[in-house]
């Protein structure tokens, strides 16, 4: 077979490992968020987009959509939180609440207008990109899912669903129909013996790791990090000793916007990324974490390198296929997971 | 006989339910005469997607069990017939029935294979297939790829020729209406409540006799038939067909119209068919002008709606509107014959026997070679304090969860290895600890999924009503049984009204009307307040006195005390002692390990 020539074998293999490290740490983001708040979070791959698409706005010196959507549901996670507030009689709270999110949403307006326009390096420019897509992700749980938070796990996935659509549909008014890329953070190429490989992917590789490798250290050594881990565990023991679900929900949220985010900018070199990209990128991230039964990061993260990898090497000799070799895959994985995994018989959630 | 001592069924002298029905049927029916052409063809459109939108209902909102892929079956139905019609040459009157078996046959593997999943595992996977149908259409070359096929001919009805919007809304209205009764006679059958039981899990549902794999299965292709003949419908009216329409987006977007409407109502489907598809057509006018772009913007709004419906109204619109119609009374159908009964074992026979019983939980034994014997006629007693394995042991002889080792044999057969729904069909039948009624059904409703095991009828014969006779017999018996524990005055009351006391004792009746030779109770006092347990206590004596055999797990001493004939009493997962309550009570062992004196390690040294 074509595929397994020596000069094209390492290729594909290392595109695989491109795409498949960026699908490992959305895996991470989809585990975590269902561990601790039982959202499977269908929305994931729009936060990639999302980061793909504000860095090539700021590329072209526009101030992106997401400065828009992420003032919105600063505004409405606000009048959500203050509306509690005020109705447990806490005025000045309340109160403080409003302020706060309108001097923030100044803030971020203000600095976007002023800085977007002056094209600042790369560097600027990526941060400044997790700055508006980061909170996106708390303000998503505070406006979407804390109220459903003790509704079932499919009533939040339908939830999910919605959210996909009404982020994809956004994401259309936001950057339009056409496909962008964005720069490498490390251009050139290196030579490994025969094979040339880009730097880039290089790098994807490395940042990907190094950010597992960060949140391992996050779950086992800071006190946020064991909280979470609590709250997945057991959610009502994790209330029991002080741990709020709200804020451990708030705290998976912007981890995994800020993770996809990240993702979104790895990838963005590699990839023409298009308004409705995210779907196919959260699923093939989803298919690692079922693998991984949505609870083992480690397998979690294994099953995502497999699916990068039998995506590269089917769009070489399949292409129009590479979709349904890779979601008819899941059939069998998600049957051996749901028949190798306890059922509690009654009184489930 | 039966009739004259039960309590007239609260129903209105005017069945006004049936006339608003009615009227909304000929409204239906006028719309294409009146309506300008344009909307005639989204009349179509409702009347085709509340289809798929109603066997939505009875899989996710009924039974529990949330799918994103019936666009794709949608589209097996549509391009079964577009094929045949286009390449073949048939009649669209054989392809429908093609449809069906093409769309059955894969609906009946996809769902051998998923529905054994459990939770959230199934609705990804009805997302993966749904995307591999989609891409499978737009790839193959002999269903047109993405671009379609087309000149798909009219469907002929006695000589005419349905090509006008006006003449095929009626077919499409016929078949939205068929569906509709069908669904809601469905409903209100056996096999309806055991699909309403089943949506708490499988547990409940086993235990009365319901094969709950096999019926998942039922309603699963059920539903995928609906959308196949959905899919014929909109292959006939659009007259061509191309992968678009049975994408997952498309897929989702009946999931939320079911969503919206309300998942649990038939009515909500259609609802939420009209609401959706009224709402896209306004808002694909509206929003591409507002937002200066082409694209499909409405699902922005779809989206938001979705969430807005779960936040604020999780059961949907319909159950809203529905307040403001009149309420249907519940009938009692005239009875004619009555459910075969069971054969009682001799009092004083041996009827339960369980031998050297072990169940092995990793390192744990929470049952260790426990035997007991339980005899035809007498109430048997098992006590123990908290984690003695008396739940276990319950779930043991229910089939719940299957010994590792030893016997257990109920009236001469080994039962050890049967599951729930066997042992149940042999004669057992149970309560539970935690009370599992559903509140929305009337006491009667909930005290006939007990007979479901007693029934014969299937799908087919509930969907068409055919199984009124066997109905009628069920609904009297259980009418007696409500009349036997006390509840028959609130027969037609909803079940969710009921104080925990009195939804104990219907579980009680629940049971009952299987006509068990035994019957399982798991801590029937637990939550009771002291007058509710004296009621409870006097209605067990009753049934014993009636030559019913009761075996109960208790807790509450002074209620087991003076209740039973005979004691067996567990601690750490063996048996204790056994005997009659003023044996038991001189036992000192059984007070040590009640009283907890100090004897501790003894104990704990001859369990390990």
């Amino acid at each position: 077979m074509q595929i397994f020539d020596p000069t094209i074998f390492p290729i594909l293999a290392a595109d695989g490992l491109t795409n498949g490290a960026v699908y490992a740490l959305l895996a991470l983001a989809l585990v975590l968020i269902f561990a601790v708040t039982r959202v499977i979070f269908i929305p994931m791959g729009e936060f990639v987009v999302f980061g793909t698409l504000t860095l090539a706005s700021l590329q072209l010196g526009k101030v992106p959509g997401t400065l828009s959507l992420l003032l919105v549901l600063l505004g409405v996670a606000a009048l959500m939180e203050a509306f509690t507030q005020f109705r447990r009689g806490q005025t000045r709270q309340g109160l403080r609440t409003l302020i706060g999110a309108g001097l923030l949403g100044a803030a971020l307006w203000v600095l976007a207008g002023w800085i977007v326009p002056l094209k600042p390096p790369l560097a600027v420019q990526a941060l400044l990109t997790l700055l508006l897509v980061a909170p996106l992700g708390p303000l998503v749980y505070r406006t979407v899912y804390q109220p459903l938070q003790n509704a079932t796990v499919l009533v939040l996935l339908i939830a999910s669903v919605a959210l996909h659509l009404v982020l994809t549909g956004l994401a259309l008014v936001f950057f339009g129909p056409e496909g962008s890329r964005t720069p490498p953070f490390a251009p050139g190429n290196v030579r490994l013996g025969q094979v040339t490989l880009s730097q880039q992917s290089l790098l994807v590789i490395l940042v990907s790791a190094l950010l597992m490798l960060g949140l391992y250290f996050f779950f086992e050594r800071t006190m946020p990090g064991k909280a979470l881990r609590a709250t997945a565990v057991n959610r009502l023991g994790a209330r029991l000793v002080g741990i709020s679900p709200s804020s451990a929900g708030i705290l998976t949220f912007t981890l995994a916007a800020l993770i996809g985010g990240l993702g979104g900018m790895l990838i963005g070199p590699s990839v023409a990324m298009t308004y409705d990209s995210g779907f196919l990128i959260g699923l093939k991230g989803f298919i690692g974490a079922i693998i991984g039964g949505l609870v083992s990061y480690p397998l979690a993260a294994a099953g995502a390198l497999l699916v990068g990898l039998i995506e590269s090497f089917a769009s070489f000799s399949l292409s129009a296929w590479k979709e349904v070799i890779v979601f008819t895959l899941i059939l069998p994985v998600l049957l051996w997971r749901s028949l190798t995994t306890r059922h509690l018989p009654e009184d489930e959630e | 006989m039966t009739r004259s001592g039960s309590p007239a069924p609260a129903r209105p002298a005017f069945p006004a339910r049936t006339l608003l029905t009615g009227l909304a049927a000929t409204v239906a029916l006028l719309l294409p005469l009146i309506l300008p052409l344009f909307q005639v063809t989204l009349l179509v459109n409702i009347a085709i997607f509340a289809i798929v939108a109603i066997g939505l209902v009875l899989l996710t909102g009924i039974l529990g069990l949330t799918s994103f892929g019936q666009a794709a079956f949608m589209g097996l139905g549509a391009y079964t017939t577009a094929v045949l019609t286009t390449q073949a040459g048939w009649s669209p009157w054989l392809t429908l029935p093609a449809g069906f078996v093409v769309t059955g046959l894969i609906a009946l593997f996809l769902g051998l294979i998923t529905l054994r999943m459990q939770g959230h595992y199934l609705p990804l996977a009805t997302i993966a297939w749904g995307m591999s149908l989609y891409y499978i259409f737009g790839n193959t070359p002999a269903l047109g790829g993405f671009t379609g096929i087309t000149d798909i001919p009219p469907v002929r009805l006695f000589g005419w020729s349905l090509s006008s919007p006006r003449t095929f809304a009626y077919l499409a209205l016929v078949a939205l209406g068929l569906v509709a009764l069908g669904a809601q006679f469905l409903l209100s059958s056996r096999v309806g409540r055991a699909m309403r039981a089943l949506r708490g899990g499988p547990v409940v549902a086993e235990a009365f006799g319901v094969n709950a794999f096999r019926l998942r299965v039922q309603v699963f292709v059920l539903a995928a038939l609906l959308a196949s003949l959905a899919g014929w419908l909109y292959a006939h009216s659009q007259r061509f067909v191309n992968p678009t329409p049975f994408s997952l987006q498309a897929g989702i977007e009946y999931l939320f119209m079911a969503v919206v409407g309300g998942s649990q109502y038939v009515w909500g489907a259609v609802l939420g068919a009209a609401l959706i598809t009224l709402l896209r057509e306004w808002l694909q006018n509206l929003l591409p002008a507002l937002i200066g772009a082409q694209g499909n913007f409405e699902v922005i709004v779809f989206g938001v709606l979705i969430i807005l419906t779960l936040q604020f109204a999780p059961r949907g619109l319909w159950p809203l509107l529905e307040r403001a119609l009149p309420q249907s009374g519940v009938r009692l159908l005239p009875q004619r014959s009555r459910l075969p009964g069971r054969a009682m074992p001799q009092p004083g026979t041996p009827l339960l026997q369980v031998a050297h019983a072990v169940k092995q939980f990793g390192g744990l034994r929470a049952v260790n070679d426990v035997s007991f014997e339980l005899r035809a006629g007498e109430i048997l007693g098992l006590i123990g304090p908290n984690g003695a394995g008396k739940s276990t042991m319950f779930n043991l002889i229910t089939g719940v969860a299957p010994a590792t080792s030893g016997q257990v044999i109920f009236a001469g057969r080994d039962i050890t290895r049967l599951s729930a729904e066997q042992i149940h069909r042999l004669g057992v039948a149970r309560t539970f600890q935690h009370v599992h009624l559903l509140p929305d059904l009337t006491l009667l409703a909930n005290t006939m999924l007990g007979g479901y095991a007693r029934g014969k009828a299937g799908m087919v014969a509930s969907l068409l009503h055919l199984e009124r006779g066997e109905e009628a017999a069920l609904q009297h018996e259980a009418l007696r049984q409500l009349q036997r524990v006390g509840l028959g005055e609130q027969a037609f009351t909803l079940a969710g009204n009921l104080a925990l006391g009195q939804q104990r004792i219907l579980e009680v009746a629940r049971a009952l009307v299987a006509d068990p030779t035994l019957l399982l109770l798991d801590e029937p006092a637990a939550g009771l307040r002291y007058g509710e347990k004296m009621e409870l206590a006097a209605l067990l004596r009753r049934l014993r006195d009636e030559g019913v055999t009761v075996l109960i797990v208790e807790h509450d001493m002074d209620l087991v005390m003076n209740l039973v004939d005979r004691l067996v009493v567990m601690n750490y997962g063996e048996r204790l002692a056994g005997g009659t309550p003023a044996e038991i009570r001189a036992n000192p062992a059984v007070r040590e390990a009640y009283l907890g004196v100090d004897l501790t390690e003894d104990l704990a040294g001859g369990a390990a």
